[in-house]
């Protein structure tokens, strides 16, 4: 008999007890919708944070005081061995001693209330040099950037995020030109940065001021030359860890410490999306076995709906033997019916779960990204359960004599 | 006339734990071409076993049984299907047919199993339905038929693969009197037409229908009489 009777046979059977064949697939529909659906949740989670990093720039290390396991780095404390300076941003901004380092842009961060005239703003104060838009991939939107100039003037311009800008000046009055005062002294605003790409996420990056860094050290009453923080941006996404390790080296020996003692952390971004991916694995991994085993339980419900088939069609398998039905034609049309319910049920999982994942991100704010890999995986799965799970009641099946089948009641 | 069906000293022994027990006790028979054969006994005669040994549904423990020539003492369960495919014809008393085909798919049955080409198997199968008097029914499925029609199908069923011998297990057995009347004519007429039939039976009124009657007695034929119409 060839595979194309079998299949048609084996779609017969499975036509003719809807309800049976429909409550089969159950567990395999679900089995599938959720494996897909967790894996797809657990991809869209790290898509979320990879594209918020990269929206950063994917070439950036960050150079932030103290160690992350020291608890002195957290005082900050100015003019102490770990706080970093501008002067350690002037030597990694040297090209002999770190070739691989781009830009450099060094800033101190310090919380600020700005006053206009009719309103005020509470929001973070960024010190930057003019490399800043440049390494932290940010533009201006309007107005323009401060220069190198007014950098060492300590000139009296601010440069706000878009969200602040539009807290301090409502409707339809340009920012630029306009001035804003921080504790007293009056500074001109002279350009709006555009929105951040990573905006989305609710971060603050698009809530900030950024002034020359000298004019905020003059705001914050700090004489000092330590800086919050460094951004280094390197030539290439390439040559992010030979920038690490010069950055390193240098400042290991600027400091004069051992690499036991550092008192400052150089991070990448990749860093920062190992760690974020790292808990969405551990949780995709977890639903996903759960869903997993769902799968499995699906499997089961098959074969033991197979084997009440095999039970309840015991006359029908002895009438088909004695009309000439080998015992692998027997077992084959068995196959064939656990394999189509297998795969029946995977592409009803594969619906469902593209249907949930187009609603389920309006429901939870969660994005659930579906992958042609994970849908074809699914796929072979259902079909691999079902001829799996099928195998024992095929055999079974076949393995029956005409006499007793035909004979059974 | 040449034999179809020749036994030679068939026994059969069923085991059940420490129980043996002989179902046929050396049966030889031989049965010819275009022959009509009513086999009658009572039941525990060991009738439903030489009609499965017949039938190719079981094997005879000891002797030999050539059935168009072959051995098919000696076959594997595979070789045996073929065999039944080919050579062997079965009408059943519970009719057995498949309630969600429709009749002409009950009837082409035999012939998937033999590899028949689908449009051939629908030609092939209608023209038993209407051999049979139901080329109107091709369509419907054996619940909207009655109990004498349903029969007719398993006849065609029997009848379109040209078997060597039709196999009818106590084909009235569940028909009321009158589809028994129509369903023995029309074994009458198959037999006019050349067919070799074999009928098992108890009842001596169907057997009557038959050319020869042999009677099974535990599990030996005890007689072995030609009828005169």
């Amino acid at each position: 008999m060839s595979w194309a009777e079998t299949f048609r046979t084996a779609w017969d059977a499975v036509r003719s007890h809807r309800m049976r064949s429909m409550l089969t697939m159950l567990g395999i529909v679900i089995g599938i919708a959720s494996v897909i659906l967790t894996v797809g949740l657990g991809q869209g989670a790290q898509d979320q944070v990879k594209s918020q990093i990269s929206a950063l720039g994917s070439n950036l290390l960050i150079v932030s005081p103290g160690s992350t396991t020291s608890s002195e780095g957290v005082r900050g404390g100015f003019g102490s061995a770990s706080t970093l300076t501008l002067q350690d941003a002037d030597a990694i901004a040297d090209d002999e001693a770190a070739p691989d380092v781009k830009g450099v842009a060094p800033v101190t961060t310090s919380n600020a209330q700005l006053d206009t005239t009719s309103t005020n703003w509470t929001t973070s104060l960024v010190g930057a040099t003019t490399s800043w838009p440049d390494v932290r991939k940010r533009e201006v939107s309007s107005g323009r950037f401060f220069t190198t100039a007014e950098v060492s003037q300590g000139a009296k311009v601010v440069v706000l995020g878009s969200d602040t800008a539009s807290e301090l000046f409502s409707g339809p009055t340009n920012p630029v030109g306009q001035s804003v005062s921080v504790g007293g002294t009056q500074l001109t605003v002279i350009g709006v940065l555009s929105a951040s790409g990573s905006s989305s996420s609710g971060s603050t990056e698009d809530d900030t001021a950024v002034t020359p860094i000298s004019t905020a050290k003059a705001l914050t009453g700090s004489s000092s030359s330590s800086v919050s923080t460094i951004y280094v941006e390197a030539t290439s996404e390439k040559n992010l860890s030979a920038a690490y390790q010069e950055i390193n080296a240098l400042l290991l020996n600027l400091h004069d410490v051992s690499s036991a003692e550092a008192d400052f952390t150089v991070s990448s971004q990749d860093s920062l999306v190992e760690t974020a991916n790292a808990t969405n694995k551990t949780l995709t991994v977890l639903l996903g076995g759960i869903a997993g085993i769902s799968l499995l339980v699906g499997g089961i419900g098959v074969m033991n709906i197979m084997l009440v088939s095999v039970t309840e069609r015991i006359r029908e398998i002895g009438l088909r033997k004695a009309l000439g039905a080998t015992p692998k034609v027997i077992r084959n049309q068995f196959l064939v019916e656990a394999s189509l319910l297998g795969l029946a049920g995977g592409v009803v999982g594969i619906i469902i779960a593209v249907v949930g994942a187009w609603t389920l991100p309006g429901l939870i704010d969660q994005p659930v990204s579906l992958s042609l890999l994970a849908t074809v995986a699914a796929l072979g799965t259902s079909l691999a359960l079902g001829i799996g799970f099928g195998v024992y009641p095929a055999s079974r099946a076949a393995r029956l004599t005409p006499i007793d089948a035909l004979r059974s009641e | 006339m040449s034999a179809v069906v020749t036994l030679d000293g068939v026994r059969k022994t069923y085991r059940s734990g420490a129980i043996e027990f002989e179902a046929l006790r050396g049966v030889d028979m031989s049965i010819d071409q275009g022959e009509y054969v009513a086999v009658i006994g009572p039941s525990g005669s060991g009738k439903s076993t030489l009609m499965n040994i017949l039938g190719c549904l079981d094997v005879p423990t000891q002797g030999s049984y050539h059935l168009g020539g072959e051995d098919v003492s000696t076959m594997s369960e595979a070789e045996l299907a073929h065999v039944r495919n080919r050579r062997i014809g079965f009408v059943f008393q519970q009719f057995n047919l498949l309630p969600s085909l429709a009749a002409w798919r009950n009837v082409e049955l035999p012939l998937v199993y033999a590899g028949v080409s689908r449009a051939e198997r629908r030609e092939r199968a209608v023209a038993a339905l209407t051999r049979v008097g139901l080329g109107d029914r091709v369509e419907n499925r054996p619940g909207e038929l009655s109990g004498g029609q349903q029969q007719r199908v398993a006849v065609a069923r029997a009848l379109v693969t040209e078997p060597d011998i039709i196999l009818a297990d106590e084909p009235t057995g569940n028909l009321d009197s009158a589809s028994t009347t129509a369903v023995l004519a029309l074994l009458d007429e198959l037999h006019d037409s050349g067919r070799t039939i074999v009928l098992i039976t108890h009842e001596h009124e169907v057997a009557a229908r038959a050319s020869r009657n042999l009677t099974i007695r535990d599990g030996l034929i005890t007689a072995d009489d030609l009828v005169v119409a």
